[in-house]
């Protein structure tokens, strides 16, 4: 099976049902993606598929053929994917750090100037039991800002 | 030079976490490595009869036998097999493992094991258990003399249920024999309890042994205890396949087998006067251990020390009891034990103030709890006591009574809570832990050697900020080795709020050391000149510090962190869902060393605390988790996250490094009764948790 993972071309001999996230992991060597609960409740495993935010551990393999999957890894290569690995430092968005590449990866979809609302319902799949969320908004709220514009004083002379 | 301490300096761990470089243990593969699984009992109690195995070659089988030294979990009691024998005291009691190269073999493997179970009949009320884990008892003044100068006298009783910690990565472990020693690298907290158990277990001396933690997705006292027989279970299988194991939990094995928060039962009878003062305070606490001992009875021990609360009261009889029963055996839990009797002595103080007619602001603040007061064990509180200033600016700043006023009568209510965390083990535990910490010189700086563990909190960069400050070098210059006893010096368990406080501490000293050595030479010149050399220190006690164990009496902790929270929420009048709509939650911690991580604790922990009061239920069916799934024991997720304000208050405690007291615990203690609180303001008296919309539904109106 073909499938373009953090943009380069890999053709994986595994079974079209194996999950997405064991071919990632053991197929690919890729242990970025980690797994939650192996039921699609936690988001830990989440990677893109195309652009879209799916959690790979009930994803079969056959299901991202021909697809372009990025995982953690690969999440560099997307428009705002290392501004959110910054941030999620910087804010502490990460603390034990095993939700956080499904986290970071499930915001990536997101618009610059994102609301809080939005990113809400963005990482509304995805659980963290260490911090209580509101230091993951910050970090994603912090890497999305909108960037700031020239004050422009001119109208007010 | 910039301070490190009391900055937001970048955290140590947060790069290889960002990235996905960062290995946890199911990242990692040995040459030759197979995979375990863990057949274990359907039946909550009785007796196997017989084993019936038949599985192809390729298929390793150990059972208690392969057991070369005593067959139990060593900890505090020495009640717990590693692996059953004959006797069956709860489900999911493991019996049997096995093992094969490809783990896809193993997943229907217990289809292919028959265990001839013998049912006996179980007890799951630990109030009608003949088994007592630990009996603690408190008694300061004379509480018949409390009752006799009080003109009122008002009771309760309170009820917590089962929490699960719900780490996101379950429990694991890889074992990797060799030639008469054994390796264990794991998801774990205490690399020195794992350690220890596998020297009982293994009957192999102490330098033959190494346990190394993996980086760790999270343990909230889940992997405290719990990885002792995971290490275990792996190195058994390990030395019978004499291969490499590898042990991962998924999520439905995790959630049925290891330990979760105890039960509590918590009875209130209050002495007091008309104008709000308590003269007599007599508590009774039961928790439900579950089958075996394990941590029931510290986890006990802090419950019962909690108990009153931090309120001044010069008559207490406090009466503790760690019941067995037939369900898996519960463990730590961050809070460990304070969170249940604080839930019930903040509870019972809403209901006194409401009974009383007063504000209670007002009668917390009456007894709350200030430097030189006495508290339950007669500890006599320092100037860092700080009850009275956390409830005060939680207060103003949530504009608490405003709305109190303004919500009279609608389906929003608010309430609060107040409570305290002692930092560090429990009376004389760490004397008797004697915990040490070594500090090494390298070429530009220096090396942190110690056995407490990073699982998410901020270990290793809190205690390089220490390290570098007491030292006068950049924090930069500071690496931390990772907690591998072949290596590291045991610093004791990473649990009980004792990281920063005591093995923070123990750094600091040794950097003090290792600077006066130094002289005026920065560690480049030495390190060039002398080579490398390595500092320890071991804990002493503080002056003064006094603690009896017979009587249960004296100085519990070093010292107090103090928390005030506020709850404002809303009920669905339709389907009885409640929903947080903010939260205050102020923190006195003594000094924060990063900031932005101490409110990361904060933040962390008050969710937990939310979803412990309102929709983490663990639903027991015949002494098994019936929703032992993510889909079904639910935890807060981003959509029921409410806004947060937190505050965080300094108020040094001159034995702390830098003046810092613990932060982890603390915050699960006050959002459940908070929660509660608000509830009752809203109209609806409800005694326990979880308060899920059933109960509410069927609580009683006030």
């Amino acid at each position: 099976m073909k499938l373009t993972v953090n943009g380069k071309l890999r053709n994986v001999k595994a079974h079209p049902m194996k999950r997405l996230l064991d071919v990632l992991r053991e197929d690919c060597g890729l242990t970025g993606t980690k797994e939650g609960c192996g039921e699609g409740e936690c988001g830990a495993c989440t990677v893109l598929i195309d652009g879209v935010a799916v959690d790979s551990c009930i994803v079969p393999v056959a299901h991202a053929e021909g697809c372009r999957v990025i995982t953690i890894e690969g999440a560099t290569a997307t428009k705002t994917g290392k501004a959110l690995q910054n941030a999620f430092v910087v804010h502490g968005g990460a603390q034990c750090g095993i939700c956080t590449p499904g986290m970071i990866l499930a915001a990536t979809p997101l618009e610059i100037g994102a609301s809080l609302d939005e990113i809400k319902v963005a990482l509304a799949g995805n659980l963290c039991r260490c911090t209580g969320y509101p230091a993951i908004f910050r970090s994603v709220e912090s890497a999305l800002k909108t960037p700031r514009r020239k004050s422009s004083r001119a109208g007010h002379l | 030079m910039a301070r490190a301490v009391g900055s937001n300096v970048r955290r140590k761990d947060g790069d290889a976490k960002v990235t996905g470089a960062a290995k946890y243990i199911d990242d990692l593969t040995f040459p030759g490595m197979i995979y375990g699984a863990t057949i274990r009992s359907t039946i909550p109690r009785g007796t196997i009869a017989a084993r019936h195995i038949s599985l192809p070659d390729g298929f390793v089988v150990a059972d208690h036998q392969d057991i070369p030294g005593p067959n139990y979990v060593a900890l505090i009691d020495p009640d717990q097999p590693c692996l059953a024998v004959d006797q069956i005291r709860h489900v999911a009691e493991p019996i049997l493992l096995i093992g094969h190269a490809d783990k896809h073999a193993l997943i229907d493997v217990h289809k292919r094991v028959r265990i001839e179970e013998r049912a006996a009949t179980p007890n799951y009320d630990p109030e009608k258990s003949d088994i007592c884990f630990k009996k603690i008892a408190i008694d300061k003044g004379q509480i018949d003399l409390g009752f006799r100068i009080s003109d009122l006298v008002i009771d309760g009783e309170y009820r917590t249920g089962h929490q699960e910690q719900l780490y996101i990565e379950t429990n694991g472990v890889i074992a990797v024999p060799g030639d008469g020693q054994m390796t264990v690298y794991g998801s774990l907290q205490c690399p020195y309890y794992v350690h220890k158990a596998l020297v009982v277990l293994l009957k192999l001396p102490p330098d033959r042994v190494r346990v190394v933690q993996t980086e760790t997705g999270g343990g909230f006292g889940g992997k405290e205890e719990y990885p002792s027989i995971l290490a275990c279970h792996a190195a058994i299988l390990a030395r019978k396949a004499n291969r490499p194991v590898k042990m991962i939990y998924d999520r439905v094995e995790d959630l049925l087998a290891t330990t979760k928060r105890h039960p509590s039962i918590v009875r209130h009878r209050t002495g007091l006067t008309r104008d709000g003062r308590i003269t007599a305070m007599d508590i009774d606490v039961i928790m439900d251990g579950g089958a075996y001992a394990t941590l029931s009875a510290v986890v006990l021990s802090r419950g019962v020390i909690h108990a009153a609360g931090p309120y001044r009261c010069d008559h207490v009889r406090i009466r503790g009891r760690a019941m067995m029963t037939h369900t898996p055996p519960n463990g730590a839990f961050r809070g460990f034990g304070a969170p249940q009797t604080q839930f019930a002595i903040e509870a019972h103080m809403d209901r006194i103030a409401d009974q009383l007619g007063i504000d209670p602001v007002r009668l917390r603040e009456i007894n709350a709890l200030r430097p030189g007061d006495t508290t339950a064990t007669g500890q006599k509180l320092g100037k860092d006591a700080s009850a009275l200033p956390v409830l005060r600016d939680a207060v103003k700043r949530s504009k608490f009574a405003q709305k109190r006023k303004k919500w009279k009568g609608t389906n929003r209510g608010i309430g609060l809570s107040l409570f305290f965390h002692g930092s560090g083990f429990t009376g004389g535990g760490e004397v008797k832990l004697a915990s040490k910490a070594s500090l090494a010189l390298t070429a530009n700086g220096a090396k942190i050697l110690v056995a407490s563990t990073e699982i998410g909190q901020g270990t290793r960069t809190m205690h390089a900020q220490i390290v570098a400050d007491a030292l006068g070098v950049p924090f930069d210059s500071i690496d931390v080795n990772e907690a591998d006893t072949a290596f590291v010096p045991d610093s004791g368990p990473t649990v009980a709020s004792r990281t920063c406080m005591i093995v923070g501490k123990l750094l600091e000293r040794c950097a003090l050391d290792m600077k006066k050595r130094l002289g005026k030479m920065t560690p480049a010149q030495y390190f060039k000149k002398h080579g490398s050399f390595t500092v320890t220190s071991q804990y002493e006690p503080p002056p003064g510090l006094l603690w009896d164990d017979h009587t249960y009496a004296g100085d519990a902790y070093g010292s107090y962190a103090w928390g005030c929270n506020v709850v404002e929420l809303e009920v669905d009048p339709v389907t009885f869902e409640v929903t947080p709509l903010n939260v205050t939650a102020v923190a006195e911690i003594g000094k924060a060393i990063h900031p932005m991580m101490a409110i990361g604790q904060i933040e962390g922990g008050t969710a937990q605390g939310i979803g412990y009061a309102l929709i983490e239920e663990v639903v027991m069916k015949d002494g098994r988790m019936a929703n032992a799934t993510l889909t079904n024991y639910i935890i807060p997720t981003p959509q029921d996250a409410a806004p947060m304000d937190i505050g965080i208050m300094e108020s040094p405690y001159q034995h702390g490094p830098f003046g810092a007291k613990g932060v982890g615990e603390m915050p699960i203690d006050g959002p459940a009764p908070a929660v509660i609180n608000a509830l009752r303001n809203c109209g609806f008296d409800i005694r326990s948790i979880p308060a899920t919309p059933e109960r509410v539904m069927k609580a009683p109106r006030i």
